[in-house]
């Protein structure tokens, strides 16, 4: 939960969990077969830049001007060394080809028998969409040892769906679908990253990505992730948290994409079109549903709208919440 | 003397020379003279590169914590935008080709100026034009797209984007002209004996990159003018609001950008190849494949831009194909590596400040170079994209290539440019000091991005701030190692010792007239009997 004061609460702080020295963990089905192409090419790297390095060090040391007059070697080409150091490094970085593309094959196709969820990126938003109709903002919970496959797409500009310890990226555009899959393979809590730049909120824009045992998983689609027994103030500091308003609205006083909450309700504003309007419930429902219908004076009109995923006594928790920020 | 004619000695300082011939502002604004121009393009560079690097350095800062230091999100997102379009557009594609290219390639061929002289005044004032669009975003309003100009965000921000990419346009015309200018230059005005396979090696490069630059720019120039009607008219072709495709910008854009890449490094790696040879003194190893391979990656680097869009909307046929491709640009550069190396063989190699500069190189380009493996993977390239991984892979290609090779350039002819001599001293502090600071910066961000750091990030996980940190401290480094480079150059233009017309004992023909050299760069047209690279005893 959010501290009243907190300049910006982003939804998820969890660490990428290390694994070797280079690479995260990794968690799912795919991420083996790109960890042993990066230990393939890294040692292959290794290997040439030894050899070139090396060689060069060799040369500087042994071949150091002695005097003005030294006399260099004339001999200026070599049609065998030409064709060696161009058929070897061919041979090599045909191989790397293959194995590059045999993991990325294995991203593309999801099995038959995976589990959909819908995926959708907006600024600075991630919102999940399971089967039953269950939606979750900023939170993905998942099945361990189960194939998910995301069909993603994008309400604004670009943004790219990665989760380091599952080594997947895909682009999430806006008027396509894309997809993408993967098979987690150890409960626990996971970041996923937005890597499109998509603008002021881009490094805000993260996720939890949640592997939870299948038992578990089962129980929470059904319950449907919320309870509603509890006073609307308090639900509505949640749904705040859960819908990363903080991104974009501070509580306290200090200007970010959005107006401040503080102090805002029944609070005369001035919109961009001159009109001064007082922020009563009435406005406020309007603002969080249909956010671009009155904006307020200096500000771009870029908050997503919520008609469509949030219910009216969830919007009735969220103005009661406002109303508590004095 | 191996490549002049034998029977007119070089002529030592005449007393008139090009700077001097002269005098007023007028005489350099209305000037045709190649090296003159090659001079104001030098400055215009620098400046640009100087403004460059203050945000770079500005932007380091920044991340030295997880959440604010010094600046806001907006700042930020506005200052990487024109730390990238700077750099690119005003930095590294006119630099090499404009200031060197244009003062060394005439005298290299032993000619009087370039083909078209007056147009290439006209390119350095459309690359002044380009630049004040371009930089006239800093007061009305920043840029934040990136420098990529992606769709749908460049057509719906906020922000300076006709203006920028009008100037982007503009300094596209100055680029196609200069490259036309170099090629006719190249097939009609080399003196009598300079045949191709005489030509100066960075020559090749020049005339390889000035045929991407006329093929590929207009791609970019049309792809900005469509980006442009998006914003103002609102045609619908990339926005998917209006039933365009945002995919098909990054095709149109990368088409350029892409083959772009190799007009920034192709001019580098032509420096690199008369840095090695002069100052080891010994024949370049491998002339025809060094000359051949240039002209490969320009050709394959054509077909290799759908790489930046292996995890985009591209389809996966596309990006196995963009794969192969890319693997196959791999080899050119390797050809070059390892005959710079076999260049080195048997060498006298003396290390004056542009050969560490050309060391430097050698040791950067290929860790930039064998980096490239990992993103050409297509698995692999999976987990690095957008990260820090490829951030740090074509700054090694980027700067430790093109740039490092740009200041060694800059260093092997500054005595010819000026007639002054600099300090050697300070010119292998410099040198030392960039290489240390640059190793700092650029390899920690390698570890970063494959730890799963995402590139363009203001905020970031606490867990990345150790690295973060020694990265900035390393951008502190660098920008000292110029400063003090900065330093060494200017105070040769007023106490430094007058420059002999051959410091370093090279062979090509810009070698044999005096430094600096007269206004029509030599007093007899040059017969020339022998390759550019001829260090044998009998011609000493």
């Amino acid at each position: 939960m959010i501290a009243p004061d907190t300049a910006a609460p982003v939804a998820s702080q969890e660490p990428i969990h290390q694994g070797s020295f280079w690479l995260p963990k990794a968690v799912s089905t795919l991420a083996p077969g790109v960890d042993n192409a990066w230990n393939i090419v890294m040692w292959v790297c290794v290997f040439f830049f030894v050899l070139v390095i090396g060689t060069m060090l060799y040369f500087m040391w042994k071949y150091k001007r002695r005097s003005e007059n030294d006399v260099t070697s004339n001999i200026d080409h070599s049609a065998r060394l030409e064709i060696a150091w161009t058929l070897l490094p061919l041979i090599i970085v045909m191989a790397l080809f293959f194995v590059g593309l045999t993991g990325f094959m294995n991203s593309a196709v999801a099995p038959s028998d995976s589990f959909e969820i819908q995926v959708t990126g907006e600024r600075w938003l991630w919102t999940f969409i399971y089967p039953n109709g269950t939606i979750s903002p900023t939170k993905l919970i998942v099945p361990k040892g189960k194939p998910v496959r995301m069909v993603m797409s994008s309400k604004d500009v670009i943004h790219s769906f990665f989760v380091p310890e599952f080594r997947i990226k895909r682009d999430v555009i806006p008027g396509q679908y894309t997809s993408i899959w993967f098979e987690a393979t150890e409960a626990g809590k996971y970041t996923l990253e937005c890597t499109e730049y998509c603008g002021q909120g881009h490094s805000d824009m993260l996720a939890t990505v949640e592997v939870v045992e299948p038992e578990a998983f089962k129980q929470w689609l059904e319950s449907g992730g919320e309870d509603k027994n509890m006073p609307p103030a308090k639900r509505g500091e949640g749904l705040f948290a859960k819908w990363q308003c903080g991104t974009c609205h501070s509580l306290d006083g200090s200007r970010k994409v959005g107006p401040s909450l503080k102090g805002l309700f029944n609070r005369d504003e001035t919109m961009n079109d001159g009109k001064v309007v007082k922020a009563d419930e009435n406005y406020l429902r309007e603002s969080i549903l249909v956010s671009n219908a009155k904006v307020v004076k200096g500000y771009e009109p870029v908050m997503p709208l919520f008609k469509d995923t949030l219910k009216d006594d969830q919007v009735d928790a969220l103005i009661a919440y406002i109303k508590e920020q004095k | 003397m191996a490549q002049a004619v034998a029977d007119s000695p070089i002529p030592e300082q005449s007393g008139t020379n090009y700077i001097n011939a002269q005098k007023g502002i007028l005489s350099w604004l209305l000037t045709v003279d190649h090296k003159r121009i090659g001079l104001m393009y030098l400055a215009s560079t620098i400046i640009a590169f100087a403004l460059g690097g203050f945000f770079a350095l500005m932007l380091r800062l920044e991340l030295l914590t997880p959440k604010r230091t010094i600046m806001d999100a907006a700042t930020y997102n506005q200052a990487f935008t024109l730390h990238g379009a700077v750099m690119v557009f005003l930095f590294i594609i006119p630099a090499v080709p404009g200031a060197i290219g244009n003062f060394v390639l005439p005298i290299m061929l032993g000619a009087k100026d370039v083909a078209f002289p007056k147009l290439n005044l006209l390119s350095l004032y459309l690359y002044w034009t380009g630049a004040l669009f371009t930089l006239s975003s800093l007061v009305t309003g920043g840029l934040d797209t990136g420098w990529t100009f992606y769709v749908p965000y460049s057509a719906t921000t906020g922000g300076a984007v006709v203006k920028v990419t009008l100037g982007v346009f503009i300094l596209g015309f100055s680029s196609i002209l200069t490259g036309l200018n170099f090629i006719v230059t190249v097939h009609k005005l080399r003196a009598p004996g300079v045949s191709w396979f005489r030509l100066p090696l960075l020559v090749w490069a020049l005339y390889a990159t000035s045929v991407v630059q006329i093929l590929a720019t207009p791609v970019l120039g049309i792809t900005l003018v469509l980006l442009m009607m998006e914003r103002v008219l609102h045609i619908g072709i990339f926005d998917p609001a209006l039933g365009g495709d945002p995919v098909l910008f990054q095709h149109f854009f990368w088409f350029y950008s892409h083959p772009a890449v190799y007009i920034m490094i192709l001019p580098g790696m032509g420096i690199i190849s008369e840095i090695i040879s002069v100052h080891a003194k010994r024949r370049i190893f491998g002339y025809k494949a060094i000359a051949f391979s240039s002209m490969a990656i320009a050709l394959i680097g054509f077909l290799v831009w759908g790489h930046h869009m292996f995890v985009a909307g591209q389809s996966h046929m596309a990006a196995t194909i963009f794969s192969f491709l890319t693997f196959l640009v791999a080899i050119p550069s390797g050809v070059k590596v390892f005959n710079w190396l076999l260049t080195l063989w048997r060498g006298s190699i003396k290390y004056t400040t542009p050969m560490l500069f050309a060391l430097s190189f050698m040791f950067l380009f290929t860790i930039g170079g064998l980096t490239g493996l990992f993103c050409g993977m297509l698995s692999v390239d999976m987990h690095i994209h957008d990260t820090y991984f490829v951030v740090a892979h074509f700054h090694y290609v980027m700067m430790g290539g093109t740039v490092i090779a740009f200041v060694g350039g800059l260093h092997h002819w500054w005595p010819k440019m000026t007639g002054k001599m600099y300090g050697e001293k300070l010119g292998a502090l410099s040198c030392a000091l960039v290489f240390i600071g640059f190793n700092a910066t650029f390899f920690t961000q390698f570890i970063l991005g494959s730890r799963g750091m995402p590139r363009r990030y203001y905020n970031y996980l606490d867990q990345f701030q150790p690295l973060h940190q020694f990265s900035t401290v390393g951008s502190w480094v660098i920008g000292l190692g110029f400063i003090v480079m900065a330093y060494n150059l200017l105070a040769s233009l007023t106490s430094g010792a007058r420059a002999p017309a051959n410091p370093w004992g090279g062979k090509s023909l810009e070698w044999q007239t005096a430094s600096p050299p007269i206004t029509e760069n030599f007093e007899v047209t040059p017969k020339v009997t022998h390759g550019p690279y001829d260090f044998s005893p009998e011609h000493q």
